[in-house]
């Protein structure tokens, strides 16, 4: 079926080259000091937010369960990434390996927690689904914020209540300081790498989409009792894609780790706000549309800082822009309203829809 | 030994008896109907045969295997494939993908292999699609294989569901009213269809019908349900005669 | 004695989240929604009670009616304007993400119209507190009107729903909206009603709310709203004595854990009981399973 192959890969193929020419665009602004500080200060946060984006999208688009927790999971990556760094920080080792090394530490402990949680969460139906992810999200941000991890020459201590608890000798260190997080970690993080993480993390789950293992993930999706009775093992394809999701959260997480100088699990940065957030970007890029994913993540992170000129107003614009966009793509009426307009003026869709329509209308007649 | 025996298979709801004492024979190749008032508990004995509920008592033989109570992937594995009275297809994916959620099981490569585009991806991958497309050309579907499975009219619909059953290669193959919405020039089709399906794939089909068209014209025996329990039982033309059966049907 | 102290408050803190639920159970068992605003309406509630008591300086009753008056409203055109043209949208999630912008609109008018600073909320109830075995156990005057309140509403509620036709059009619309129509319920009515009914009880909800716990910004319903879910979720989502008992029952674990265990892991203790719960009844303690049609 070249036809067919042609298509999806073609499109894939745009989504990419896209990605490459926004980086080279960005690159070349950015070293000409064409950005302000504000801009160029949010360039690490668009890539994280957009592999968040595309990890969520994995999981409601692909998956077709609604997460509301996976804030959760990036504050996993961030933590563990950040704390491998600290701990490897003064031994010597290259710092480039030592931060490949933390995110790959990111999204191992990120795909775990995931295939942790997924075995009791994925059993739930719909909605229960959604809110236990919930849970879990805010229970993750809330044991970040009151851990305290420290390292000495005897290895590494945990306790629940103070630094003090840790009973360190005088050499030792403190690496997570409770509500204050972990500090000084070293500002790894490029536009650059973020881009290449991004661009793995999309060739990763479009390849996923379109190989046998999708399909069986999105049969699941469509229709769980007919998945079954062609033989398609539901827990194991629900598992796997959802750890998966997980893990390019945690990618997403050790990078916005080394972003930031001083990483705590506080409400606004892993809170359900957060994952919330990334689901907006989801369903306004497109249920299952990776590069709207991106496009919407990176659009809705901007748009405050573009709406800087209305002052204290720009959030309320910025709220009403999201219900207005929301109603525009999704409410049937709109749609219709659309179609309409598409028709007279001749963007009539792809001729397959059209004699599928067709055919449709004749069988039926007849019948 | 018979493909299917299934004998005193008995499920209840609560208070309610759906199916009683079910005994029936099915062997190798046959064409084989299961009929009955609505309501009589057809779509019940499919869901027990392929795992979707469990019985409260009996058993069912597959091929001499005991495969009372498994789950309905371990069924299918079996050999035992089926379609549904609300035809279940993957709506968001193409006429193509379609049938080849069902060649999963047997042109496999892993998830690794799949994202990283190693070899076996191409291979596999090209196999799967040869042997789709000659599963959708018997059922005339190949021109829309690219369509969206929700586009497809009804009738096309309903034979997008048998194709994605065969394509799991099954010893049986369960039909729920696979004629239900077709017109006459479509049913008429739809049973030279299933005659070259039982032929070219060696295939032994048991089917719920209301048709009685359908039903006298390719079933070969019968066996006639009507709350729940076994009615009638035999060579089709002798059960379609029988005056319990027409009384059932017809009423008093 | 703490013990007991403690349960009271916890009850006190749980007949707050069984009236906050008790909206977003209705909601979602009827318009099939959840409305992440619910929980930014009792803000708005706790906001007008307090200009009009303050600023106004009219008397508390009139306060909080006026208050109810306003979000009823609100509810009720919140439902009109941004839910219902995507109630027949290609996915449920549309309504949902409306609903958190929604949510973000309430939060940024009430930043802009009464300002980021913390508002301290006078209590709108004023009698002397109930001391039992010698005063070592003291039940706040809030206490009471809130336990007090909650079974009201709680008995009125199921008394409509059961008795009135209303409230019959309301189990019939949850069941099936398309055949409720076919018998010729209103079911836009039916749903708008239901967004007031809802919205009015979150305004009560955060008079009360405020009132035990003084703090107001424009944020102060964000949270609360989170837990009133959890708390239907907890109790059957959909079922009235569901959202009570799930509320009750979250405000008594979640101060017994802040009591016993830790203030600091005081979310996530309530938290992870809802996942305990889940694990063994997935439908929630009194929700219904409803098995899919093969």
């Amino acid at each position: 079926m070249k036809m067919k192959i042609n298509k999806t890969t073609k499109k894939n193929t745009i989504t990419y080259l896209m990605l490459l020419i926004a980086w080279i665009v960005v690159e070349v602004l950015l070293r000409g000091g064409h950005l302000s500080n504000l801009i160029s200060g949010m360039l690490v946060l668009l890539c994280v937010y957009s592999i968040m984006a595309v990890s969520l999208n994995l999981t409601v688009g692909i998956l077709g369960e609604l997460s509301l927790g996976h804030a959760g999971f990036m504050c996993i990556g961030a933590f563990s990434s950040a704390f491998f760094t600290q701990c490897f920080m003064n031994t010597g080792m290259n710092a480039g390996l030592r931060f490949f090394l933390a995110i790959i530490v990111g999204i191992v402990v990120a795909g775990l927690f995931g295939l942790l949680i997924g075995i009791p969460v994925l059993r739930l139906k719909g909605d229960y689904l959604a809110i236990v992810t919930l849970a879990f999200g805010e229970i993750i941000k809330n044991i970040c914020n009151v851990m305290y991890v420290g390292k000495d020459s005897n290895g590494i201590h945990f306790s629940m209540k103070d630094t003090a608890s840790l009973g360190l000798d005088v050499d030792g260190t403190v690496i997570i300081n409770g509500a204050q997080g972990i500090t000084r970690t070293p500002r790894q993080a490029t536009f650059t790498i973020g881009v290449i993480v991004l661009l793995i993390a999309l060739i990763i789950v479009l390849n996923l989409i379109n190989s046998r293992t999708g399909r069986a993930v999105m049969s699941i999706r469509d229709n769980r009792i007919a998945a079954e009775s062609v033989g398609i093992q539901v827990t194991k394809y629900k598992l796997l894609a959802f750890a998966i999701s997980a893990a390019i959260a945690g990618a997403a997480g050790a990078l916005y780790a080394h972003n930031t100088s001083a990483l705590m699990a506080t409400s606004a940065k892993f809170g359900y706000n957060m994952s919330i957030m990334f689901l907006v970007f989801v369903v306004l890029g497109g249920i299952g549309n990776m590069r709207g994913s991106i496009i919407a993540a990176v659009v809705l992170t901007v748009l405050p800082e573009v709406l800087r000129f209305a002052d204290n107003k720009r959030m309320l614009i910025y709220a009403i822009v999201l219900i207005v966009m929301m109603l525009w793509n999704w409410a049937p009426a709109a749609k219709e309203f659309r179609e309409r307009v598409k028709e007279r003026f001749g963007f009539d869709g792809s001729k397959a829809k059209k004699a599928g329509k067709e055919e449709k209308k004749n069988t039926k007649g007849v019948a | 030994m018979a493909l299917l025996e299934v004998k005193n298979l008995s499920i209840s709801f609560g208070g309610l008896r759906a199916v009683d004492n079910f005994n029936m024979v099915i062997e190798e190749g046959q064409l084989y109907g299961l009929i009955g008032p609505n309501g009589a508990g057809k779509t019940t004995v499919f869901n027990l045969l392929t795992g979707v509920y469990k019985p409260t008592e009996g058993m069912i033989l597959l091929n001499g295997k005991n495969i009372t109570g498994k789950k309905t992937i371990e069924i299918n594995h079996e050999g035992i494939a089926r379609t549904f009275q609300n035809i279940r297809l993957f709506k968001e994916l193409s006429v193509l993908d379609n049938v080849k959620v069902g060649l999963h099981n047997h042109y496999q490569y892993n998830t690794l292999t799949g994202i990283f585009r190693l070899p076996g991806y191409f291979k596999t991958e090209k196999a799967m699609n040869e042997k789709a497309m000659e599963l959708l050309k018997v059922f005339d579907l190949d021109k829309e294989a690219d369509y969206l499975s929700s586009n497809l009219p009804y009738g096309k619909q309903r034979k997008l569901e048998i194709a994605r059953a065969l394509a799991t290669e099954p010893r049986l193959l369960l039909l729920d009213e696979p004629a239900a919405g077709m017109n006459p020039n479509e049913t008429k089709e739809l049973m030279e269809t299933i005659h070259f399906v039982r032929d070219e794939f060696k295939m032994t089909i048991l089917l719920i019908e209301h048709d009685m068209k359908l039903v006298s014209g390719i079933c070969e025996k019968l066996t006639v349900l009507n709350f729940g329990s076994v009615l009638a039982q035999g060579e089709t033309t002798s059960v379609l005669n029988n005056p319990e059966v027409i009384k059932a049907y017809l009423g008093e | 004695m703490r013990f007991l102290s403690s349960l009271i408050n916890g009850v006190s803190l749980g007949s707050v989240y069984a009236i906050i639920a008790l909206g977003y159970t209705m909601v979602y068992g009827i318009a099939k929604m959840l409305n992440f605003a619910h929980g930014d309406v009792i803000m708005v509630g706790a906001y007008i009670t307090f200009i009009v008591m303050n600023n106004a300086g009219l008397p508390v009753w009139l306060a909080i009616i006026l208050s109810v008056i306003v979000c009823t409203a609100l509810g009720i055109i919140v439902e009109k304007m941004a839910y219902k043209p995507l109630r027949n949208a290609a996915s449920p999630l549309a309504v949902l993400i409306t609903a958190i912008g929604v949510s973000y609109l309430l939060q940024n008018l009430a930043l802009l119209i009464f300002g980021p600073n913390t508002k301290q909320f006078t209590s709108v109830v004023n009698f002397s507190s109930i001391k039992l075995f010698d005063g070592k156990v003291i039940i706040q005057d809030e206490t009471v009107v809130n336990i007090v309140l909650c079974i009201i509403i709680m008995i009125c509620l199921t008394l409509f729903v059961n008795k009135t036709k209303a409230g019959q059009a309301m189990l019939a619309v949850s069941e099936d909206k398309g055949a409720a129509q076919l018998m010729g319920i209103n079911v836009n009515g039916t749903i708008a009603l239901t967004f007031a009914i809802g919205s009015g009880l979150a305004a009560i909800a955060g008079v009360l709310m405020c009132s035990a716990y003084p703090t107001l910004t424009p944020y102060t319903g964000s949270m609360p709203g989170i837990k009133a879910f959890v708390a239907a979720v907890l109790g059957g989502i959909g079922s009235i004595p569901g959202a009570f008992l799930g509320g009750i029952l979250l405000g008594v674990i979640e101060i017994l854990g802040k009591t016993y265990i830790s203030t600091q892991l005081g979310d996530a203790i309530v938290f992870s009981m809802l996942i305990i719960v889940l694990l063994v009844k997935p439908t929630g303690i009194l929700g219904k399973n409803i098995q899919e049609k093969v």
